[in-house]
């Protein structure tokens, strides 16, 4: 049965519903819906909600919380995500599995409560200190939150790694249909190195400390080569009548929405337009991104940024088509009319 | 309670990286003779700090999770929500609870978590090689306040326990010193007491360890020693800043009327 729930709420609910039980967050604009929905529901179903004193101590709850083998998440907006990184670098040194919700705003700074995707190179390229990579999901629109937030805590226990999910301020806020589909539940590998207490077995130590270089090494190796995995079997994309375009639209989240409603009228008029959509951006889909635009005469990509995604498709599709970029600051939200004119704009003077 | 004479069960039989006269290996010790009495080492979590102690898990044998520096009373918070029957403690040093972990400490203490906080007070940041903590006393000189901390410029020490006794949730607040025998027995029972309190499941509790750092205080171990008792003592004294059990006691015996 379907029923109109916000982002916040859904997203929240199928957290929920995917066996999250503990929840640690601090209030920020424009997440709030999902923190409040986590003090109503963990009560009802046994779990564990903290509104914590910062976005620092809540991913430090997650941690110990992973570490004790709960599942457990955290969400925040863009500037408590900045205040996150300490933690997440943690985790994924410490190899736990954590899930970590990011309702976009505008910034740099305090930016504003309104939907962006400026913190496109912070998710994918790490964020914090040290090499790792956190696992990227994002979702289009509110019924695909729900089932990428489901993924998440799998995904999370499949690698021992944060997995983060970029939504933003309108998806977050925007009411649609959603349908909670019972999911069969996943294989997971089993958790042998969480803490209990040592009782009938050796005992264990999670840390990230390694002061010998060789070792440090090594298990900086081992991450590296879980990450490897993830980018063979995890990359995830969508594409959209791409097989005879010409130009291809490429967005994820909101601007994805935005370019499939562009590409409609482009098609109308007679544009050859295909849109491609990344789920993953880390792992993201060089490779498929690659055959697609390769085989169409040029490339536009849509951000709510100054252009960051944007650095990922050039390195897909290197100088062997023209990418074009299209972006808006500080809460814009490209329209469909505007990636129209846009596309126009290319089809008459660079095509 | 007996005084342990033997290696205690809970502490591997090896010796430390710490300096000689520190008192992270009396602390240490201290901790798993509790554990040992109170038969918990098998359900107990140590939450290691970033400071001289970050290797506790080398010494203390329970399985243990490293803390990012100051963080560890958030994910002591996170390991005990999910294993409530796990004797959860966290060791940390003044830089690591006073200075850069002031809002995690205090939060958790706040909530009245129900695990233990060990606080080792050696009025300096040893780790990184002597800078002044946030307890380093009025004068005392160190790496960043060469001609002595001036309030002025650095304010005074910061008194946790007299801090953590405003709230209303902690259980259990004691300042001990482990500068003497004497010290040391007293140190031990607190401490005893502590984890105790916890397996009862009563509430928050916190021990703080007047200590010292010969190393970084250009101090041959009995001055130090001595330094500690003479200046540290006069700044942080020692004493029972809340006992709920005690309270309880009282009021149950009817002493209070
Ligand atoms: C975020 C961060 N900042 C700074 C440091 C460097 N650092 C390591 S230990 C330490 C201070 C330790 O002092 P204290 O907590 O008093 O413990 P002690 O070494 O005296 O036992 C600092 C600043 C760090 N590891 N992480
Ligand atoms: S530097 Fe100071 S605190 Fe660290 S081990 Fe040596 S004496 Fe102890």
């Amino acid at each position: 049965m379907k029923q109109l729930m916000t982002g916040n709420d859904a997203m929240a609910e199928a957290a929920i519903q995917a066996g999250c039980r503990y929840y640690f967050g601090y209030p920020i604009t424009p997440q709030n819906e999902f923190t409040a929905y986590m003090a109503r529901r963990m009560p009802q179903v046994g779990g564990v909600f903290i509104q914590s004193e910062s976005e620092i101590a809540a991913i430090n709850m997650v941690m110990g919380a992973a570490a004790a083998g709960g599942r457990a998440m955290t969400s925040s907006s863009s500037p408590g995500i900045s205040l996150k990184q300490e933690g997440i670098s943690y985790i994924a040194g410490d190899q736990l599995p954590a899930v970590i919700l990011n309702v976009m705003r505008g910034g740099p700074g305090l930016g504003n409560i309104a939907p962006a995707q400026g913190d496109y190179f912070q998710a994918t390229r790490g964020g914090g200190h040290g090499d790792y990579r956190c696992i990227v999901l994002a979702p289009s629109t509110v019924q695909e939150g729900t089932e990428l937030i489901q993924d998440a805590f799998d995904l999370a226990d499949k690698y021992r790694n944060p997995v983060l999910i970029l939504s933003d301020g309108r998806m977050g806020q925007m009411m649609e249909p959603v349908e909670f589909k019972p999911r069969p539940k996943a294989e997971m590998p089993p958790k042998d190195y969480i803490l209990t207490g040592k009782k009938g077995r050796e005992r264990r130590i999670i840390r990230s400390l390694y002061l010998k270089e060789p070792e440090l090494e090594a298990w900086n190796k081992i991450i590296q080569e879980k990450l490897m995995k993830i980018e063979e079997n995890e990359v995830r994309y969508e594409t959209r009548m791409v097989e005879d375009a010409d130009l291809v639209l490429i967005g994820y989240g909101t601007c994805a929405r935005n370019s499939k409603e562009a590409m409609r009228t482009l098609r109308e008029k007679g544009r050859k337009v295909g849109v491609f959509r990344p789920i993953t951006l880390w792992p993201f889909p060089y490779t498929a991104l690659s055959e697609v635009v390769k085989k169409a005469r040029a490339a536009l990509v849509v951000e709510m940024s100054a252009g960051q995604m944007v650095e990922d498709v050039y390195l897909a599709v290197k100088d062997t088509r023209p990418i074009f970029f299209y972006g808006r600051m500080g809460g814009q939200v490209p329209s469909a009319t505007e990636i129209v004119q846009k596309a126009e704009k290319i089809f008459t003077e660079k095509l | 309670m007996q005084t342990t004479k033997s290696h205690p069960k809970s502490l591997f039989p090896v010796s430390t990286h710490y300096c000689a006269g520190c008192g992270h290996g009396i602390a240490h010790r201290l901790i798993a003779e509790a554990l040992d009495e109170l038969g918990v080492q098998d359900r107990t979590i140590g939450v290691a700090p970033v400071g001289c102690a970050v290797l506790m898990y080398n010494y203390i044998d329970v399985d243990t999770i490293e803390a990012a520096h100051g963080r560890a009373p958030a994910t002591a918070t996170g390991l005990k929500r999910v294993r409530p029957d796990c004797i959860v403690f966290t060791y940390q040093g003044d830089g690591d609870l006073a200075a850069i972990g002031t809002a995690e400490i205090i939060h958790a203490a706040n909530r009245g978590e129900h695990f233990t906080t060990i606080f080792l007070n050696n009025a300096i940041y040893g780790m990184t090689g002597g800078q002044m903590a946030p307890t380093t006393l009025v004068d005392q000189k160190t790496e960043t306040t060469p001609y002595g901390r001036k309030p002025s410029n650095e304010g005074f020490p910061i008194k946790a326990c007299e801090m953590l006794a405003t709230l209303d949730a902690p259980y259990y607040i004691e300042r001990v010193s482990v500068a003497t025998p004497a010290k040391i027995r007293r140190a031990k029972k607190a401490i005893f007491k502590a984890f105790n309190y916890q397996v009862e499941e009563r509430g928050f509790t916190f021990v703080e360890v007047i200590s010292t750092c010969p190393t970084n205080w250009g101090m041959s171990p009995p001055d130090a020693m001595k330094w500690s008792v003479e200046h540290m003592e006069k700044v942080f004294p020692l004493g029972v800043f809340r006992d709920k059990g005690a309270e309880k006691d009282r009021t149950e015996t009817g002493a209070d009327k």
